[in-house]
């Protein structure tokens, strides 16, 4: 059995003449009333699962751009339609948001008239008994030999022991005791629930206020806090681009670490660190272990190969140490894809060149096809295909760094001179003469620079929404009650007692204990003389019998 | 390091073990639920129309199930429900039997491999199954009217066993690098455990719908061996009560885990969607029992469905999408 919940405050009373705009704030508090009650919060939690559901089936923007790109490829017709109701930005689409700000407004209305009754039953006495205390379901009769003071004395005492609040009262019935204990769950209760809107604010302040940068770093380079400077970034609508904390980055060595089964065991960064123009720190970053300074982050993300050319062209021009990140597509062997634009070889467009290939760190020839054994680069080769002619680099379209544009060989604007599997040191001729050779490899990272001013708040949050939420659920809330009348024979008196429990169904058993308690207790008491009864209350703050009394 | 080949293969083979305990335990159960028959108890607070009893020593055969082993003595008032009572003590200590075969599977391959036994999916569904059977050997100690769902429990396991040894087999190896952290032993540990307990909870709910059906099931019948749909609710709610708290620990020490790994706390990365869904559907469940109108079967539906979610959040997000969380192993 457990007690009713609080009663919510009761609704004005329907005034006389209904004015308009008192209809109005009557249709106002019905709706207000139904939001906030518990059936409309269940609903809107299901609301809440099945609104996030989309967002884990279909590609997210904000997980991998490319993955919509692709999926607006293969679903050309379902695919706007699909945008156009935001589910590839579900998690900041308007309609996730009604069905989180709705559920939050519904807690707050419900939570804080809770709160303010809490703090209510904090400060007053528990309530009276109940006149027929065998009617409740949990009960039982306690003969004792004691008068019916100084058995309420014993009880009282018993009780104290484990931490009720008690009151004693002169009731219509006989005297009586009221006890209370485990206001603490209700504590709980509240304290989980506004953790959420804890959770939820701390949130909103990493998205207004936080910013986060990619960028790939080649050994011996490095960059510096600035979104001009990261390959692609991403920031909340109150950042300042002047505002971010000026900090430079180096990456002086990567390594990766392997098992004998050539699963990845580490990777490791070597960086310093410091403002721009400073002397920098040094230190070592790796996976599950970032930079953290001045409240931001700084994460080792990923790894890859950039394989080094050098290209020397018919009349004579050198060009040495070209290189581009090649993307590794296979974590397990580090088989890489990527693209080597070369713009400004020579004169006019009709003069560009362009490598787009295949880069393997420790690579097998197997009829012509070139595949990777190992991530580690023991023995780098790469399969290349060279391409002249315009790759359209200042059409105005953006393009991708890491491939060459597709129309633009379709077209026959770029044409496939010449083909070829390379190790180090080998070199591919073009039909013009043109010579490309393959001279090495360097390894980058993957580095991350992220600042989220909210997550501190979050985590604070969340660690007060487990502790809410552990009181809420192992603390018990119990009444207790006891009236004492005189015995059957005239000699000593009976205590009818009774037990209500919230929030666990075995008030019987805890009943049986606490009487087993109280008999045992009881009977200790009546040996001893009556004016050691009267023991002074532990706990002073709770009411004595006569001021609680007038509230019967 | 290189993993032990000895130990793994002694892994392996608690894993049959195992499976083959809990199936012998599931025979005992089924034997158990044969010879019983309903407590008088039951009978009454059933509350349909319970057959006129002609006295109290008579009850056994007016409950008698018509389908009822031919073998079994037709005077077997005192030797039936013995039988009875023998076969689920037999059939618990075969769970108990099994369940310490099954955590052996995880003790050998984490010597194995030296490092905590949950860096695979396969790893992480036994675990999880280790954990439903304790959860269901611990409330079938502490209330032995509970142990009657035993069948219900240990043929979900006998299954799920299977499959896992089927589809999930990964060979004993090293951690990749992502996963090591000491955060690990927290977040993945509190994982299997809620999700463990969840199995349990869920399965009590499902027996719950089966028992508290409008309908009297039929005497004799396999439902009406069941305890009763009171008692059945209060197990689900507990033990959901109790794998919640587990499980938001467990949300929470992935989102500390990721900012360090992954470079931000929240990503709505699939496995953390579905981690949020199921979070959001118990939460629904606990609130739905103590909610007019949801009180009862609507409830233990919702309770379903969190287990359902809890089960695809496994199997899909780990084979099907992709994502952070890919260290299923599964080739």
């Amino acid at each position: 059995m457990s007690l009713a919940a609080p009663p919510r405050p009761a609704a004005p009373p329907p005034p006389a003449r209904p004015s308009p705009g008192s209809r109005f704030t009557a249709t106002l508090l019905r709706w207000w009333r139904r939001l906030t009650a518990m059936r409309t919060a269940i609903v809107l939690l299901f609301l809440l699962a099945l609104a996030a559901v989309p967002g884990s089936l279909l590609p997210q923007r904000s997980l991998s751009q490319g993955a919509v790109t692709e999926y607006f490829a293969e679903h050309p017709t379902l695919a706007p339609v699909l945008d156009r109701l935001y589910l590839f930005d579900v998690f900041s689409s308007p309609w996730f948001a009604a069905v989180y700000l709705l559920l939050f407004v519904s807690l707050v209305g419900c939570v804080l008239p809770r709160a303010v009754e809490h703090a209510r039953a904090l400060r007053s006495a528990p309530p009276p008994a109940p006149r027929r205390l065998s009617r409740l379901p949990d009960s039982a009769e306690l003969p004792t030999a004691l008068p019916p003071a100084a058995a309420l004395d014993a009880v009282e005492e018993e009780l104290r022991v484990r931490r009720f609040r008690v009151v004693r009262r002169g009731g219509a019935n006989g005297p009586e005791l009221s006890a209370e204990k485990g206001l603490l769950k209700e504590a709980g209760n509240l304290l989980f629930h506004l953790s959420l809107v804890g959770v939820l604010l701390g949130l909103a302040a990493g998205k207004l206020w936080g910013h986060e940068g990619s960028i790939l770093v080649t050994e011996g380079q490095g960059f510096c806090n600035s979104f001009q400077q990261y390959d692609t970034y991403s920031s909340g609508a109150l950042v300042d681009s002047g505002d971010l904390t000026p900090l430079c980055v180096d990456l002086e060595a990567f390594e990766a670490e392997y098992e004998p089964d050539l699963t990845a065991s580490a990777f490791t960064a070597d960086i310093t660190y410091g403002a721009p123009g400073e002397e920098g720190r040094s230190t070592t970053i790796g996976v599950n272990d970032p930079l953290r300074v001045a409240g931001d982050r700084v994460y080792l993300t990923g790894h890859g190969f950039s394989p080094v050319f050098s290209v020397t062209l018919p009349d004579g021009t050198e060009f040495t140490d070209v290189s581009a990140p090649f993307l590794p597509s296979d974590q397990t062997t580090m088989a890489s894809q990527g693209a080597l634009k070369l713009p400004d070889l020579g004169p006019g467009r009709d003069g560009q060149l362009a490598l787009e290939g295949f880069f393997a760190p420790t690579g097998l020839v197997q009829g012509g096809v070139l595949t990777s054994i190992d991530p580690r680069p023991l023995a780098p080769r790469v399969a290349i295909v060279a391409y002249e002619g315009y790759l359209g680099l200042d059409s105005g379209i953006p393009q991708s760094v890491y491939s060459l544009d597709a129309s633009q060989i379709d077209s026959g604007r770029l044409t496939d001179v010449g083909r070829a599997n390379l190790s180090v040191g080998e070199a591919l001729t073009l039909p013009d003469g043109t010579e490309i050779t393959f001279t090495g490899v360097r390894e980058f990272a993957a580095l991350q620079y992220s600042s989220d001013p909210g997550q501190g708040w979050v985590l604070a949050a969340a660690v007060a929404l487990v502790v809410g939420l552990l009181g809420m659920l192992l603390v018990r809330r119990e009444r207790f009650f006891a009236r004492a009348s005189a015995g059957p024979d005239g000699a000593g008196s009976v205590l009818a007692v009774a037990l209500l429990t919230r929030g666990s169904g075995d008030a019987g058993p805890r009943l049986a204990e606490l009487t087993a308690d109280l008999t045992a207790a009881l009977s200790g008491a009546s040996g001893r003389p009556a004016a050691a009864h009267r023991a002074p209350s532990p706990d002073g703050s709770a009411p004595r019998p006569e001021d609680a009394s007038r509230d019967t | 390091m290189t993993p032990d080949p000895s130990l793994a293969a002694l892994s392996d083979t608690l894993f049959s073990v195992s499976v083959a305990v809990y199936s012998l335990a599931v025979v005992a159960f089924c034997a158990q639920l044969a010879f019983g028959r309903r407590p008088a108890r039951e009978l009454v607070a059933a509350g349909g129309a319970p057959a006129p009893r002609t006295g109290a020593d008579d009850i056994s055969s007016d409950v008698r199930s018509p389908d009822a082993p031919a073998d079994v003595p037709a005077d077997g008032t005192a030797g039936e429900p013995g039988a009875a009572r023998r076969w689920g003590l037999l059939a618990l200590a075969l769970t108990v039997l099994g369940a310490v075969g099954h955590a052996g599977v995880l003790v050998a391959r984490g010597l194995a491999a030296d490092r905590l036994p949950w860096g695979n999916m396969y790893e992480f569904a036994t675990a999880v199954v280790l954990v439903g059977v304790a959860v269901y050997v611990v409330l079938a100690v502490r209330t032995p009217g509970l142990r009657h769902i035993g069948l219900f429990v240990l043929a979900p396991v006998v299954v799920a066993m299977v499959l896992v040894g089927l589809f999930l087999y990964a060979d004993a190896g090293p951690l990749v690098a992502a996963l090591r952290s000491s955060w690990l032993a927290v977040h993945v540990s509190t994982a299997i455990l809620g999700f463990g307990i969840f199995f349990v909870s869920g399965i009590a709910s499902g027996l719950y719908l089966l028992r508290s059906r409008p309908e009297e099931p039929r005497p004799g019948s396999l439902v009406s061996r069941l305890p009763g749909a009171a008692a059945l609710d209060r197990v689900a709610h507990r033990t959901a009560v109790f794998g919640f708290p587990i499980w938001t620990f467990a949300v929470i020490a992935g989102a500390i885990w990721a900012e360090s790994a992954w470079g931000r706390f929240w990503g709505w990365d699939p496995k953390e969607t579905w981690a949020f869904i199921a979070w959001v559907v118990y939460a629904a469940y606990l609130h739905a029992r103590t909610t007019a109108g949801w009180r009862g079967r609507p409830a233990a539906w919702v309770n379903l469905v969190g287990l359902g979610v809890m089960v695809f959040n496994l199997l899909y997000v780990n084979l099907v999408s992709t994502g952070l969380h890919s260290y299923g192993g599964v080739s």
